[in-house]
């Protein structure tokens, strides 16, 4: 039964309050499972002298993988949850990273407090643009944000204090009480820990009341309003949200990558996230983090695939570069035309049949 | 204050605002059939034109030959496009019909990227002469061919509309689907059709373009700038769409013109439309023509 402690789902609803419903985790045994994955992870790039479980270059993704998905995660809060439409994060992404490095530089700020200050920073940009999202909304919406993503490149490129120009600028490395943190192998810890936080932050936070506004907002913004829902509120708030997740993101890659160049954020990594976003599965927090591994392994897997048909195909490695970009553009496609709610979905899909098995129901 | 060179970039302005009308016309001509927002409308210049190069560069086919048959390439594009991608679209969100169209327009850049190269390639001339001067300005022939070309189709979108079978089957359509369906229409049909029409006219624009700058990938340019142009005149508006072509096309050009005498911040010409459309966007969202959608509880 419901009470007791068991690892498995009983059949049938056994639900006796709303707290049991609003678990972010179903059972117990799915809570042990999600906290023995992240310990499991934190082993990953430890070394023990010449044997190492995963080579810098797959650690290079996983932190990838760590950055983008906070910037993701933002992004469907926005789009999955609220319903606006967003073509403009990779410039907040953007501006995260540009903040970050530039309150380390000018004011002397600790990395460590200037990535959440750089959060805090974008949150304030998007609100500023998500404020049209008051007054329009779906396609205009789409558009106008699309305008914001070419303004804010502009800006990029013009603001020389705040950017260096068409210099780019340079990012100092994360330091903790003094202690520098360099390589892949300790800021991989860095992003686990953004990633576990504001992840669980974000679970939290769909299941409170804001949460649930935000998706009376996107399933009937009518019906929303008449039950006492500030419509410009939660869509002002919801773009803040987006952006401070989007703004952490960048931070945490501009001092990664300790070089933040102005031509790193265009339209194209808007429509990356996006992507990542609909692939995943919108409206899920756990899609959020499948749809970036998908988008960032799978220019990857092009690479691996080119390398090995590169022979028998020359014309694959001289246009390696157009065919990944080709192939996230076709892979959006098919995954609108095929698996529309993305692999959130799927994965539900997959679970349910692997424990209905072998009954159909 | 420089009289010639303004008078020169409004000039400029007129001619290139016209193309934006057009192109901005087959965006209204596909959103108003199919409640489609088409973001790949620029990859239809730019396919046109590099199919149009191919054949006159490396088919050695004559002008008069390889235009027509860019544009029959073009009209089976566009409906292969409409049946295979966007059918299944129909009755999606709109966030997921969005996400199609930008993909397909990453998709298609890329792939044109891959088969013709990254740089700009110079179009075989077509005209003898170069340049013409008109009331003591300086006109390239192209963009002269252009103008004649953009009035012909808007003559000819208007006699569509108004007369044709087709056309008026259209109009039925983008009023009402089910009526339409209702009183025989194939939906169907006008789909593709609106599909075809507006790559057929696109891929037009873009050869003319071509013409004057070379093909690159910059000639997808031209399906951003239309945003601009189409909030601007609304949405589903053909009147409005060239009438917001136009004012854009003066607006960039006025813009330069403002920022190369006075302003000195350089790019003004790019990124002034967008901050054109924000404010059209706070101020007056569905544009100067556009229906005002009204809600009903």
């Amino acid at each position: 039964m419901a009470s007791s402690a068991s690892a498995l789902i009983p059949c049938g609803q056994f639900k006796t309050d709303y707290r049991k419903d609003t678990t972010i985790f179903p059972t117990p045994a799915s809570r042990s499972f999600a906290i023995a994955g992240v310990l499991l992870l934190c082993l990953v790039p430890l070394k023990f002298g010449n044997f190492e479980l995963l080579s810098l270059y797959q650690l290079n993704l996983l932190i990838q993988i760590g950055y983008y998905g906070i910037a993701a995660l933002g992004l469907n809060i926005l789009v999955g949850f609220t319903g606006q439409i967003s073509l403009g994060h990779a410039a907040f992404f953007g501006f995260g990273a540009f903040a970050s490095a530039w309150l380390n530089n000018r004011w002397g700020i600790p990395v460590f407090w200037a990535i959440p200050l750089a959060g805090l920073m974008t949150t304030f940009v998007g609100m500023l643009f998500g404020i049209p999202a008051a007054r329009i909304k779906g396609l205009y919406l789409a558009i106008a944000t699309f305008a914001a993503q070419f303004i804010l490149e502009d800006f990029f490129a013009r603001a020389n204090w705040f950017t260096g120009g068409s210099n780019g600028t340079l990012a100092q490395p994360f330091s903790l009480f003094g202690l520098e943190v360099s390589g892949d192998r300790h800021f991989f810890y860095v992003v686990l820990t953004y990633v576990v936080l504001l992840y669980v932050l974000a679970a939290n936070l769909l299941r409170s009341r804001d949460g649930r506004a935000f998706v009376a907002v996107r399933d009937h913004y009518l019906s929303a309003e008449i039950m006492g829902i500030n419509l410009t509120r939660y869509r002002v708030m919801s773009f803040g949200v987006s952006s401070f997740y989007a703004g952490v993101g960048g931070a945490l890659f501009g001092h990664y990558l300790s070089f933040v160049s102005t031509e790193s954020f265009t339209i194209l990594l808007s429509i990356q996230f996006l992507g990542m976003v609909i692939i995943g599965g919108l409206g899920s927090v756990m899609g959020s983090m499948l749809g970036t591994m998908f988008m960032v392994l799978l220019p990857e897997s092009i690479q691996w695939l080119s390398q090995s048909a590169g022979e028998v195909f020359p014309a694959m490695t001289e246009g390696l570069a157009f065919i990944k970009e080709g192939a996230i553009g076709l892979a959006i496609v098919l995954f609108l035309i095929f698996e529309p709610e993305g692999l959130a979905h799927r994965w539900k899909l997959i679970k349910a049949s692997w424990k209905l098995s072998p009954f159909s129901y | 204050m420089n009289f010639e060179l303004l008078l020169q970039l409004v000039v400029n302005g007129v001619i290139v605002g016209t193309l934006y009308g057009v192109v901005a016309m087959c965006f209204v001509l596909i959103y108003k059939s199919t409640q489609i927002v088409n973001f790949a409308q620029g990859e239809f210049l730019l396919i046109g034109a590099w199919v149009c190069w191919w054949l006159l560069t490396s088919m050695q086919v004559p002008f008069w030959l390889g235009f027509p048959l860019t544009l029959v390439f073009m009209m089976a594009f566009g409906v292969l496009l409409q049946l295979l991608v966007l059918r299944p679209m129909i009755g999606e969100p709109i966030i997921s019909v969005i996400m199609v169209t930008i993909g397909l327009s990453i998709f298609f850049q890329a792939m044109m990227k891959w088969m013709f190269g990254v740089f700009a390639k110079p179009f075989p001339e077509v005209f003898t002469t170069r340049s013409v001067n008109v009331l003591g300005l300086n006109v390239q022939t192209p963009y002269i061919m252009s103008m004649l070309v953009s009035l012909v189709i808007m003559v000819g979108f208007a006699w569509f509309f108004k007369f044709s079978r087709l056309g008026l089957a259209m109009r039925a359509t983008a009023f009402n689907q089910q009526v339409a369906q209702s009183l025989g229409i194939s939906v169907r049909t006008v789909f593709a059709m609106s599909w075809a029409i507006s790559a057929v006219v696109s891929a037009l624009a873009g050869v003319v373009v071509a013409m004057v700058n070379g093909v690159s990938s910059a000639l997808s340019f031209f399906g951003i700038k239309v945003f601009p142009a189409v909030i601007l005149g609304g949405l589903d508006s053909i009147v409005g769409a060239i009438v917001g072509g136009l004012i854009i096309g003066v607006l960039e050009n006025v813009a330069e013109f403002v920022d190369g005498q006075y302003l000195h911040l350089g790019n003004l010409y790019t990124v002034a439309p967008f901050y054109a459309l924000v404010v059209i966007l706070m101020i007056k969202p569905y544009g100067l023509f556009g229906t005002r959608q009204i809600e009903r509880i």
